[in-house]
């Protein structure tokens, strides 16, 4: 069964890398490069696991997760959290707004799979 | 009882300080009365017939000396006291003070 | 027979010797070498200035009127300085301690600071005073007249009139030269040493010549005396006892015997010499009175003037080199007493008339400054002085200066006398009361007046004649010279007699019936028992009382607790008997530091030396107080001024810590934005290199597409890098520019066609040509880049939907404004002053730029001798840029 990704990420390289990652893993990737909607676009899509970039256009994606989080339907939805600004304080604030995981680019590829594959087993498990 | 011996001494000395202000102070007045003889002597509206007035040269030397007199018992103490230190202070000023 | 000229330059010779003495003596005691001018011999020859010209001349006349009478006036001090251990000891050291400056200082200090008790014996020494010196006019001129036979009249109203002016001239250059804290004159004190040396040597010579050149030796000049008119003793009993008594107390009463005596007395161990000196000294003056006058009465015409025989019997006699010497005598006795006389009146006058007046006049516009009060007393000093010798001139005038020098003086003596019963009585009796001392001396002065002054002026002068026979309104007993219905009494003897006791009776009266005011008692202990608080660490006799008295008046200072405080910590560090402590001299100095702290140094002085004695409030102390008023006002409103600047300053750093809050947030996000924008195509980088290196299947499109991904990141990074460097060594001032001329419209049309290229959307571009053809002197690359900035700028972010830009070129005189005005939204009003920081990107919308770009544009720009701002005025996104014109820049 293919399993639905959401991706929100506004640089469309990365946005492509990751794509082929997760496609190539057996994933089916949904994207979307706005942070302002990007709440509802988890409502349409209802995906099995979100990667969330930080800096967004529009909105932070701090906010989108605090957001989701305090939304009953999403309030169990995995979160993989991306940054590229690599502060500890923002993964702490990441994990009080109840990230699932929190990766810091530039990432490996492996890590990358390796952490969709655990939080969707995670989520399975319970 | 060679340490007694400057106290005795001192006090003797004080002793006889007071006494020299003493007579210090009796000075004006033995002045006073020195000058206030001459009013007793006869002059020509009270003198009698039988006394004569007194001539101008007596009167003169007369109250010259009790003058010069005067002067050298101011001297004389002038001198007794310079040895008394700073007037005023202990030993000069304390009879003034009781 | 001497030339009147000859005597006027003699006088003018003398009286510069004089001044020339007097400089050499101020000089000297400003440089501290005047220790010789303070030795007891010149204080002793100081106080000759009792010997006046009325001495020099009147005693000879006195004796061949009276007799021996003469001698009175100088038993009376002679009595009184042989009695100084009673007396003067005690006037001087309370003169000292008490820093007083006159008689009248004296009066008004020892009854509670009372300056109507000041003003009163100021006008009493006025009045009685102004008269000795229009008799001092009177004797110069009269020894003036005796020189020239022709115009006797004109002579002396000549004499008079100029010797009033140069006195009073002299008075005024040394008597108020300077304002010294104690009153002291050295110029005039060495003057007046020297004078009576003059004088003491001109009358022995005359009474040589007389006795040994005339009578024919000492035996011969008695047997004279004897046959002469006055040869026999025929003394006034009255007379004698009341003029003893009035020349007692003129020498310490008198405005110029206290101010030689008290004032400018320097050491009060020159008592010790002057108690035998100055009986000498008068002793020697009056050893030649009667032999001269005898031998006048012979030798002289019948109805000369005696009081002239001094100057007329050596130049009968054809000496006349004697007769100047005499002549010299005469003038130095009456210049040395006008001066001092003067002086002494002037510094009353000023401390307790004019001041008081000023000081209350100015009380409203608070403390004046010292120099304005300095010039105000010795102003109405030199005013005073004047005033005083135009007084005398004018009494002298209108007396017609007839009567006998000798009656002049002792009625003057007899006003000053109602002074002593306030004076002795404030100096020995506690229980001497203002309201007594004002009383007594009132009356006193009253009958003084009335007996003697008023008559004085002769039948029908001041008083008319009828008033004299049959008294005020025909009040039979209160006739001027039979009060009471007693007559035939000497007129002296019976205005001595009446005022005299009766300013004594009212004295003790009133005294005993009033109660005195807290600083009277004070003052009034402190001088009666002058030797227990001035010197001596022991007797500190009521200190009780006046660590209460400190207490109550520090609380009132300090505040309640804070001085109990510090009175209690002193009497634990004493070794407490009670709760107050002792008032040692360690203890009063750390109170008077602490008062200083909050009323000044002057002010607490005096409020300690107040309470406790040593030394009370003067003249120099006032001036100080309203000093420190001054400087206190000064250092305020100096305050103010800081506390102003504080705020400024405060501002200005409120300013520059928000703008360094503001700085510091940047700094945060600059970090965070490097680490963002270096990451990000690292991210990109990264990715597709493990792709390309972990996946094995992939197309050889794939591959090169990847590999077209990782090549434009690195690109990205090496712009950035690029981009970072650039910043960095514009900042540090490093670059090195390539400045060439060129056409603006040329780098703009670089510009445009850099920025646009690769955009998709199209941005309309508008500019003017003709404006653009402007000649450059720049560097051109550089200003390309920053207009490129601009642009790329505007496409970047012009959120219109047809998107413009306007380049517009405006003329500012010697420089030059392009304007790059787009239709777009703008920059937010609260971003525009962090637009051209680093990494100030107004918002994340459109990422691309590091936002570096402006921050850039600003350096380089800087670095061109231009600006770059935003147009706040403009609607759409608009930035200013201004350049230095060709010619200017070639010019540099």
């Amino acid at each position: 069964m293919s399993r639905n990704v959401l991706l929100i990420e506004d640089e469309p390289n990365i946005i492509e890398a990751i794509r082929f990652l997760l496609s190539r893993d057996g994933w089916s990737v949904h994207t979307h490069a706005n942070g302002s909607d990007a709440v509802a676009e988890v409502a349409r899509v209802a995906p099995d696991l979100l990667v969330l970039d930080m800096m967004l256009p529009g909105r932070s994606g701090m906010d989108i997760l605090r957001d989701l989080r305090a939304d009953a339907a999403t309030a169990d939805l995995p979160v993989l959290m991306l940054t590229a600004r690599g502060q500890t304080r923002d993964r702490d604030m990441a994990e009080k707004a109840g990230v699932s995981r929190f990766m810091t680019k530039p990432f490996s590829n492996a890590e990358v799979l390796s952490a969709v594959r655990e939080l969707i087993g995670e989520k399975d498990a319970r | 009882m060679s340490a007694r011996r400057p106290s005795v001494f001192l006090e003797r000395e004080t002793y006889r300080r007071r006494r020299i202000m003493d007579a210090a102070r009796l000075l004006p007045i033995l002045g006073l009365a020195l000058f206030a003889i001459p009013l007793l002597w006869p002059t020509p509206d009270t003198a009698g017939p039988e006394t004569d007035p007194v001539p101008m040269s007596t009167a003169v030397l007369y109250i010259f000396g009790v003058w010069a007199f005067l002067i050298g018992l101011a001297f004389l103490f002038g001198l007794k006291s310079r040895g008394w230190g700073p007037m005023g202070s202990e030993g000069l000023g304390d009879e003034d003070a009781r | 027979m001497a030339s009147l000229n000859l005597l006027v330059s003699v006088c003018l010779g003398y009286v510069a010797l004089l001044f020339l003495v007097a400089a050499l003596a101020e000089r000297a005691a400003a440089m501290g070498r005047a220790q010789w001018l303070r030795s007891p011999l010149v204080y002793t020859l100081s106080l000759s200035v009792y010997c006046t010209g009325w001495t020099f001349y009147g005693a000879v006349g006195y004796a061949a009127r009276s007799g021996l009478e003469f001698v009175t006036i100088y038993i009376g001090p002679t009595l009184v300085m042989i009695g100084w251990w009673w007396g003067l000891r005690k006037l001087v050291r309370i003169g000292r301690s008490q820093r007083v400056t006159s008689i009248a200082d004296l009066l008004s200090s020892r009854y509670g600071k009372s300056n109507g008790l000041a003003i009163g014996v100021t006008i009493l020494c006025v009045i009685s005073v102004t008269p000795y010196i229009a008799l001092q006019l009177q004797s110069i001129a009269l020894s003036l007249s005796v020189f020239t036979e022709e115009d006797a009249t004109r002579t002396m109203e000549t004499g008079a009139f100029w010797a009033a002016i140069g006195l009073g001239i002299f008075a005024i250059l040394f008597g108020t030269r300077n304002l010294d804290a104690n009153e002291r004159h050295h110029g005039v004190v060495i003057a007046v040493a020297l004078e009576a040396v003059v004088k003491l040597f001109a009358l022995i010579a005359v009474g040589v010549f007389v006795v040994w050149g005339l009578a024919g030796g000492m035996g011969e000049t008695l047997a004279r005396i004897d046959v002469s008119e006055i040869g026999q003793w025929e003394v006034h009993g009255g007379r004698w006892t009341a003029i003893t008594l009035l020349a007692a107390a003129a020498v310490i009463c008198l405005p110029r015997m206290f101010q030689v005596m008290v004032v400018e007395n320097e050491d009060e161990r020159h008592l010790r010499v002057a108690a035998w000196a100055f009986p000498l000294y008068l002793l020697l003056m009056s050893l030649f009175v009667i032999p001269i006058a005898v031998v006048g009465l012979d030798l002289m015409p019948q109805g000369s003037n005696p009081d002239l025989f001094v100057l007329s019997l050596p130049l009968s006699q054809g000496n006349e080199g004697l007769a100047m010497l005499a002549f010299i005598g005469g003038f130095s006795s009456a210049t040395s007493m006008v001066i001092v006389a003067a002086m002494a009146l002037s510094i009353m006058i000023s401390n307790h008339v004019v001041m008081p007046i000023y000081l209350s006049t100015r009380s409203g516009q608070g403390a004046s400054i010292s120099g304005d009060v300095r010039h105000v007393v010795l102003l109405s000093r030199r005013i005073a002085i004047a005033a005083i010798l135009v007084l005398g001139y004018l009494y002298y005038r209108l007396s017609g200066g007839g009567a006998a020098l000798a009656a002049i003086g002792l009625i003057a003596f007899a006003g000053i006398a109602q002074i002593l019963p306030a004076l002795v009585g404030g100096l020995f009796w506690r229980g001497a009361t203002r309201a007594g001392a004002l009383a007594g001396l009132s009356l006193g002065f009253a009958i003084w007046v009335y007996t003697l002054l008023l008559p004085g002026f002769g039948a029908n002068g001041l008083l008319p004649a009828s008033v004299m026979e049959q008294g005020p309104w025909g009040i039979d007993w209160l006739r001027p010279y039979a009060l009471f219905g007693i007559t035939g009494m000497d007129t002296i003897v019976h205005s001595v007699l009446w005022s005299l006791s009766l300013n004594t009776a009212v004295f003790f009266a009133v005294s005993m019936m009033t109660f005195p005011g807290p600083v009277e008692r004070l003052q009034g202990a402190q001088f009666v028992n002058v030797f227990d608080h001035s010197f001596g660490p022991r007797g500190w006799s009521g200190s009780v009382a006046q660590s209460e008295d400190l207490m109550i008046m520090s609380q009132r200072i300090l505040g309640p607790a804070e001085a109990q405080d510090l009175f209690q910590r002193e009497a634990e560090r004493q070794g407490a008997r009670g709760h107050l402590p002792e008032p040692t001299p360690a203890f009063l100095e750390t109170l008077e530091r602490e008062l200083s702290g909050s009323v000044g140094t002057a002010t607490a002085h005096a409020m300690v030396g107040q309470i406790v004695g040593g030394s009370a409030v003067s003249v120099e102390d006032l001036l100080a107080v309203a000093d420190e008023s001054a400087q206190m006002l000064e250092y305020s409103s100096r305050l103010e001024e800081k506390s102003a600047e504080l705020t400024r300053t405060a501002a200005q750093l409120r300013e520059a810590n928000e703008k360094l809050t503001q700085l510091s947030v940047q700094k945060d996000a600059f970090l965070s934005q490097v680490s963002h924008e270096l990451r990000t195509p690292m991210t990109s980088i990264r990715a597709f290199s493990e792709i390309m290196r972990d996946e094995d299947g992939l197309s050889a499109e794939e591959k090169a597409r990847y590999a077209g991904v990782i090549h434009d990141e690195a690109l990205r990074l090496t712009r950035l890098l690029d981009d970072l460097l650039d910043l960095s060594v514009l900042e540090s001032g490093q670059v090195s520019l390539d400045m060439r001329s060129g056409q603006l419209t040329d780098v703009l049309d670089q510009a445009v066609a850099a920025a646009l290229a690769g955009t998709t959307e199209g941005m309309a571009v508008h500019r003017r040509g003709v404006d653009e053809a402007v000649a450059l002197y720049t560097d051109l690359d550089r200003l390309a880049q920053v207009f490129i900035n601009l642009i790329a700028n505007a496409s970047k972010y012009c959120d219109a939907a047809r998107p413009e830009l306007t380049i517009r070129v405006r003329n500012l005189g010697d420089r030059l404004a392009v304007d790059f005005l787009d239709n777009g939204s703008g920059v937010p009003v609260h971003a525009r002053a962090l637009v051209f920081e680093k990494f100030a990107r107004v918002s994340g919308d459109k990422a691309g730029g590091a936002g570096l770009g402006l921050a850039i544009c600003r350096e380089i720009l800087e670095r061109l001798g231009g600006d770059i701002h935003y147009l706040n005025d403009h609607s759409g996104g608009a930035f200013r840029v201004i350049l230095p014109k060709a010619h200017a820049m070639a010019a540099q």
